[in-house]
């Protein structure tokens, strides 16, 4: 039970996210209104996959020095969790866009980075698959994955920057920066980034489980004949 | 270090003049390329707008040069590559790929331009500006370029792959060197472009350590 104390505290924040994020008071704002609220379930989503997308980055680093496989399972089955945070962080800002800009697709510059983002790590999976050698793909894989976050980061954070962008906050529309994320907001924020982001890492953690069990499985039979 | 970079480079375009189908291949690329959308847009008509010349000047390019650098880890032979590996240091076999592949982007980017001023007019205003970005595109084109087709020389499927590996990685570099273009063809006020030109270097910079320090590990696979 200690050692699950984490898994404890997701279940209660999410619980608490889910509750608070539908239920509190909050701040009325033009354009926004009540959408408010995706702040809890859209914006969450790309801290989660930031902070497991460099959990990643820092396994896969240890792989290449250490060439143990165990480090490369972390790095893949957190990509993977951060990709599915990905899709679902485009797919909540495209319904949230849908009620505010009135498209789902507006071009907007944070939209189209991260699709790009995205492709980026498709393209990371099937370059993995493409290649056989459990070893080379653990490697190649792991290159790729420092590579792709290194271009990751100037298109995620200052190629936005660098034109209006119509999410709020931005271009002087309302939205939940410096000026008027007020505390209630913080309030339920803080403890959704960490619900989610705490969710995403026990998900991975399942993964890279189930991973070392089918490995040490497939060894036994090896071992057998 | 140095020494060998050159000895390096040098191999290179020995090689590369060795077999001048792949170049003249290349170069022919480019100028069907720039024919081809010359027909399609209906330039003759006027259809042709400033911002579409850039797009498709830089869509033309990053496609060449796609065709151009794949081929930087496939066209020798495994045991050549033995040997090198043997012989060289792979910081230097990097750098050295990465500057002689810079010198071919930069080759077929100022072709593509001539073709282009010849058939579809050349709008440039600030030719100077036009020409640093270009070497600063390029430089950046082949650092990222260079060190993929590393990467998916090491898979079968190697076509798709650079393609679906690099389009992702070299976007922030093709946007910065579009819009720096733009203002350059635009003849803006050479102040506007300076920090988009920083920031396009500093893509480029990190592009470039990125490949640099991960190339060991590629190469000893």
């Amino acid at each position: 039970m200690r050692a699950h104390w984490w898994k404890v505290l997701a279940i209660i924040l999410l619980a608490y996210t889910i509750v608070a994020g539908l239920l509190f008071e909050v701040p009325r704002l033009p354009i926004l209104n009540e959408t408010i609220r995706a702040l809890y379930f859209h914006v969450t989503m790309w801290f989660g996959m930031i902070l497991m997308l460099m959990v990643a980055v820092a396994y896969s680093v240890k792989y290449l020095r250490s060439g143990n496989l165990k480090d490369d399972d972390v790095a893949l089955e957190f990509t993977n969790a951060a990709i599915l945070f990905g899709v679902l962080g485009i797919v909540t800002g495209m319904l949230w866009a849908k009620f505010t800009w009135g498209d789902y697709w507006s071009g907007d510059p944070k939209q189209n980075a991260a699709a790009i983002g995205l492709l980026m790590y498709f393209a990371y999976l099937i370059l993995r698959n493409s290649l056989t050698d459990v070893h080379q793909r653990a490697r190649i894989g792991a290159v790729y994955n420092i590579f792709a976050f290194a271009a990751f980061i100037p298109l995620i954070f200052i190629l936005p920057r660098l034109t209006d962008s119509l999410h709020p906050g931005n271009g002087g529309n309302p939205g939940f920066n410096a000026y008027d994320m007020d505390s209630k907001l913080r309030m339920v924020f803080y403890p959704a980034v960490i619900a989610w982001t705490l969710l995403g890492v026990w998900l991975s953690n399942l993964r890279i489980r189930a991973k070392r069990l089918e490995r040490k499985l497939e060894d036994k039979i090896i071992n057998q004949q | 270090m140095w020494n060998e970079i050159i000895v390096l480079i040098k191999k290179e375009i020995t090689l590369e003049w060795r077999q001048k189908y792949a170049l003249n291949g290349i170069l022919l690329y480019v100028v069907s390329a720039v024919f081809i959308t010359y027909l399609s847009v209906g330039a003759k008509q006027g259809n042709l707008s400033i911002p579409t010349w850039n797009a498709l000047y830089w869509i033309i390019i990053l496609f060449s040069s796609v065709n151009a650098v794949a081929k930087s880890f496939v066209q020798e032979h495994q045991g050549r590559q033995l040997y090198y590996y043997m012989i060289a240091s792979p910081e230097s076999i990097i750098l050295s790929k990465i500057i002689y592949n810079t010198l071919l982007t930069l080759v077929l980017a100022l072709l593509g331009y001539t073709v282009f001023s010849i058939i579809l007019g050349n709008p440039v205003q600030d030719q100077p500006m036009f020409i640093l970005n270009l070497l600063l595109g390029a430089i950046g084109f082949s650092a990222c370029l260079t060190m993929v087709s590393g990467i998916a020389s090491k898979a079968s499927n190697n076509a798709t792959l650079m393609a679906i590996l690099s389009f992702p990685i070299i976007i922030p570099i093709l946007l910065m060197a579009i819009r720096i273009s733009k203002n350059a063809i635009d003849g803006l006020d050479r102040g506007i472009s300076l920090d988009k030109l920083f920031t396009l270097l500093a893509i480029n910079a990190i592009i470039g350590a990125t490949a640099y320090i991960l190339f060991p590990y590629l190469w000893r696979s």
